[in-house]
């Protein structure tokens, strides 16, 4: 199929940023967008152009590194899909796509569709960990955990940390993203000593750097992992508990992470 | 020359306890004094940086991703061995021990693979303490399942996403160490060389893919936990950044590469659809649990699979190995694939590849159990193939997996270059010619978690109160000044060829002479196709850009450069190696029905190259490999 690329091209973080229109012939429904971008850059190249800088690693779907909103889409069209395993049988010969990068005040763009997305990383910094120094741990059998609740730890801790969450919510929050960890972790009878502790000094965390949830719940519908937004929930529960649950809360929040940790 | 693996004396089972005891330690207050540069942030890397952090030393980890947790670890399915005999199958630390130096084909170091078997349980008592959600039984104890090459079930897992949550599990002990001030992370940060001064390792030289900038790095431990090199081939089941440069650079400098041509053909992956193909896709092998692998009887059978009667059906494996049937390990998987569709039976519109079956399973288990074990693999696969394999068999072929060479390390995970340490995918260590299934991630955390911790401070101890090296010396000058020439070079040949044009040229010539199967004819053809193919990079590259910004072409510029390097040697390596074992088949070398052929007597040896210039051939060092308690012999799986 010939289809017709409308990407979105910048140079560095301070550049304004345009769309280029490209073509992009020859493209079989075998091949992964990312593929498909493969060959637009290949063509590119050859005609004496930059190559469209986008981030990818795994294409497995697995990684997170992937992410482009395409045609107004964080991943495009296909429902529980990243874009790296998002294939062209999806497109029909003659589309015009549009792509872009995450678009959110927190993840600013390093370049074309390439966003900075550390912001994720600080949040886990915080206290999306349990403390469990190498060494001490009990033999892993010896705390039966009902397979209900290992299953639910489970589904939060399939997040990928794409940032698709982000990128779909009008108000470029993080809650779900934030929220899948926090459960992961909180759901867990390991989890429990510093569960209070580690919901606030996340939550604070993500604060400094996402806006604010309003309940549009666009994150679930564009996450490629299905995580849901009850998660959410759970959160703001846990949140609001530990505000009088863990009195030490009022010596700050950065004083709580490093008790968490201590 | 011949090598000091350092192996501690006594018997197996005692070596590495009384190794910890023998070794020197570092005092708790001491320990921040002591810089330790980690590169990597897989499985190995994310884990080393972390216990290294709760040491107390001062670590400083390095990754090309955008976040460490990105790292190629986080894509691996099927799960993680260890000897917990939770299942009463008759496994022990012996067992897994055993079946580990079998599966390698008796070319691996007994006492490493050993201390790894030991140290398997307390992995998984660490991770599950960390909260990784292993798979659990109803009555909410851990489950476990078999995988190929053994007859127990000891693999742990975490649906098909085991690597995700490990290395979830290691990225976030990392970040508390982050967020204690232990460990500074360098993550989009890709290290471009190792500097050398006095022949030991003094610390690397880094560019900030983001500005571009080169900065220098100095420690008194350099660990290089930089994962596989697979994507030499081009077309594998790495992660399209998996490269060989760290190692590489470090080879250049003085340290060994072992056995580079020993790499991991895995059976079970999607084959390749048009030119377009930009990397494979693992199916786990766990689907050969209940997976029945066959082809058509008649050659060019161009019948739906459904339509196909049983009796019309040749399930070679079963046929070939009634014992182990579908779950013979990798490499014989692999290449008894190979063999069918060579012959002329291959399924699917390229014939290039054979069924992997579930109707049967659908059947017996019906298709929730079915769903609930390999959902999601079976909707990876309908994604990308296009097919149901509810409906239908999937259609799968070998692909490169893993590379069980890497930089020669001794019993303490340090290179022949004192200082540079080197854990995971990245050494040559425990998987001898073949690596058993859930085994990698088993290794890593080993590595990353038990084994260096302890080892490290036996290097370290005998510096204390010395500086770090000094990051003006010559030996850092010359490192920078070199890395910022080549770098200046890439971006200026300006010739008409893509990297990727070149890098896919120099995959295919790989795989067609030194993949699945070797002779020495198309050997030496390759390695001369290799360097001519290098010097016409050199000349006709085209890289368009610059070197101050992001700048992904010319990443990927200098890594092929350093593959076609590896390249080369891979070749020689293949062609030296007068036998077949494990993933390394030569022809000329097999039994009359088709098995590779060892030859104990002259290669019961680590192969160590050293490096002699480019384009030269490097020279042998040899580690004798000694057998006192797994004896060698003809792996059967019959
Ligand atoms: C699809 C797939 C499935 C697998 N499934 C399994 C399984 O089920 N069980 C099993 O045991 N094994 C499995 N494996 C193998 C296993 O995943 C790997 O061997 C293992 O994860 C390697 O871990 P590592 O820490 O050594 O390296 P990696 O995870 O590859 O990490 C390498 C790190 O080094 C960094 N790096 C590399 N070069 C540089 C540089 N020059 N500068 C800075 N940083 C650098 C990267 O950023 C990354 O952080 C699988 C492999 C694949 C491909
Ligand atoms: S490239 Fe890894 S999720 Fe898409």
């Amino acid at each position: 199929m010939n289809l017709t690329l409308k990407v979105w091209r910048q140079r560095g973080p301070s550049d304004a940023g345009h769309f280029e229109a490209y073509d992009a012939p020859g493209i079989t429904e075998d091949m992964s967008f990312l593929e498909m971008l493969d060959v637009v850059n290949e063509q590119l190249i050859h005609s004496g152009r930059e190559a469209i800088a986008f981030d990818h690693d795994c294409r497995e779907g697995i990684c997170g590194s992937c992410g482009m909103v395409i045609n107004g889409k964080p991943h495009g069209p296909k429902k529980l899909t990243t874009t790296c395993q998002l294939h062209m049988r999806n497109f029909r010969d003659g589309d015009s796509i549009t792509v872009e990068p995450w678009r959110a005040a927190a993840f600013p763009v390093v370049k074309d569709l390439v966003v900075d997305r550390r912001p994720f990383d600080a949040i886990i910094q915080a206290g999306g960990w349990i403390t469990a120094p190498t060494g001490g741990a009990q033999d892993a059998n010896l705390t039966p955990i009902p397979k209900a609740v290992a299953d639910q730890a489970f589904d939060a801790a399939a997040c990928i940390g794409c940032g698709a969450c982000v990128a779909a919510c009008p108000n470029g929050a993080a809650q779900l993203f934030t929220s899948a960890k926090a459960a992961h972790l909180n759901l867990l009878p390991q989890g429990q000593p510093e569960r209070w502790s580690r919901v606030t000094a996340m939550v604070d965390r993500m604060e400094e750097y996402f806006g604010s949830c309003t309940n549009y719940g666009e994150c679930q519908q564009a996450c490629p992992k299905g995580i849901s937004i009850d998660f959410i929930a759970m959160m703001n529960r846990d949140y609001l508990k530990a505000q009088f649950k863990d009195r030490k809360r009022l010596v700050g929040a950065s004083d709580l992470a490093g008790d968490g940790a201590g | 020359m011949t090598l000091d693996a350092k192996i501690p004396p006594g018997p197996i089972q005692e070596k590495w306890d009384n190794h910890r005891f023998n070794t020197k330690l570092v005092a708790p207050q001491n320990r921040r004094k002591f810089d330790v540069i980690v590169v990597g942030s897989g499985l190995a890397g994310a884990s080393a940086g972390a216990t290294l952090g709760e040491l107390g030393y001062n670590v400083k980890v390095f990754c090309f991703q955008d976040s460490p947790r990105r790292a190629h670890s986080i894509a691996a399915q099927g799960g993680i061995n260890a000897a917990k005999n939770y299942k009463n199958d008759g496994d022990s630390v012996y067992r897994l021990f055993y079946d580990t130096i079998k599966g390698g084909d008796y070319r691996s170091r007994e006492a490493n693979v050993y201390r790894l078997a030991q140290i398997s349980t307390s992995i998984i008592d660490q991770c599950v303490a960390q909260g990784v959600p292993f798979a659990r039984e109803y009555g909410g104890l851990l489950d476990n399942r078999s995988f190929g090459g053994t007859q127990v079930s000891r693999t742990f897992y975490a649906r098909g996403q085991t690597g995700q949550q490990l290395e979830l599990g290691a990225y976030q002990a990392l970040m508390r160490q982050v967020e204690l001030g232990t460990v500074e992370l360098h993550s989009r940060h890709e290290m471009l060389e190792i500097v050398v001064e006095d022949g030991k390792a003094a610390g690397i030289i880094v560019r900030d893919l983001i500005t571009g900038e080169l900065t220098r790095h100095s420690a008194h431990a350099v660990v290089l936990a930089t994962g596989g090199y697979g994507n030499v081939f081009f077309l594998s089941t790495q992660a399209k950044g998996c490269n060989t440069t760290a190692i590489w650079r470090a080879h250049r400098k003085g340290a060994y590469f072992a056995n580079p041509c020993y790499t991991q053909i895995h059976p079970t992956c999607i084959p390749v659809s048009g030119d377009h193909q930009s990397k494979l896709t693992l199916m786990s092998e766990s689907l050969r649990n209940d997976g029945r692998v066959w082809v058509p009887v008649k050659p060019d059978d161009r019948r739906k699979p459904g339509d196909i009667p049983a009796a019309e059906r040749d399930y070679y494996l079963e046929r070939r190995y009634p014992a182990f049937a579908n779950l013979v390990p990798r490499d014989v998987a692999s290449r008894a694939a190979k063999e069918r569709v060579d012959a002329g039976y291959g399924v699917g519109e390229l014939k290039n590849g054979v069924y992997l079956d579930f109707g049967d399973a659908i059947h017996r288990l019906g298709r929730t159990v079915v769903e609930q074990r390999y959902g999601n693999l079976f909707d990876m696969y309908a994604n990308i193939a296009g097919e149901d394999p509810y409906e239908s068999p999937m259609r799968i072929y070998p692909a490169v997996h893993y590379t069980m060479g890497g930089l020669w390390v001794d019993y303490n995970l340090m290179s022949n270059l004192p200082g540079l340490f080197v854990v995971g995918e990245a050494n040559f260590s425990d998987h001898g010619a073949n690596r058993l299934g859930a085994s990698a991630l088993m290794q890593g955390l080993a590595d990353g978690y038990f084994v260096l911790p302890a080892t490290i401070s036996g290097w370290l101890a005998d510096q204390l109160n010395q500086p770090a090296p000094s990051t003006t010396s010559d030996a850092f000058n010359e490192a920078a000044d070199a890395v910022a020439e080549r770098i200046n070079t890439l971006l200026t040949v300006n010739g008409t060829r893509t990297v990727d044009s070149f890098h896919r040229e120099l995959g295919q010539t790989l795989w067609d002479n030194c993949g699945m199967a070797r002779n020495a004819a198309s050997l030496s053809d390759a390695r001369k196709k290799i360097s001519e193919l290098r010097e016409e990079y050199w000349s006709d590259v085209r890289v368009l850009g610059d070197g101050q910004s992001l700048n992904q072409s010319l990443e990927k510029a200098g890594r092929v450069a350093d593959f076609f390097e590896l390249g080369e040697l891979l070749c020689q390596d293949a062609l030296h190696r007068e036998e077949s074992c494990g993933g390394h088949f030569r022809e000329e070398h097999q039994t009359p029905d088709g098995e590779a052929k060892r030859d104990d007597d002259n290669f019961a040896y680590v192969a160590a190259w050293e490096f002699q210039g480019t384009g030269s051939k490097a020279k042998l060092n040899k580690e004798d490999l000694e057998f006192e308690y797994a004896h060698p012999s003809q792996r059967s799986y019959k």
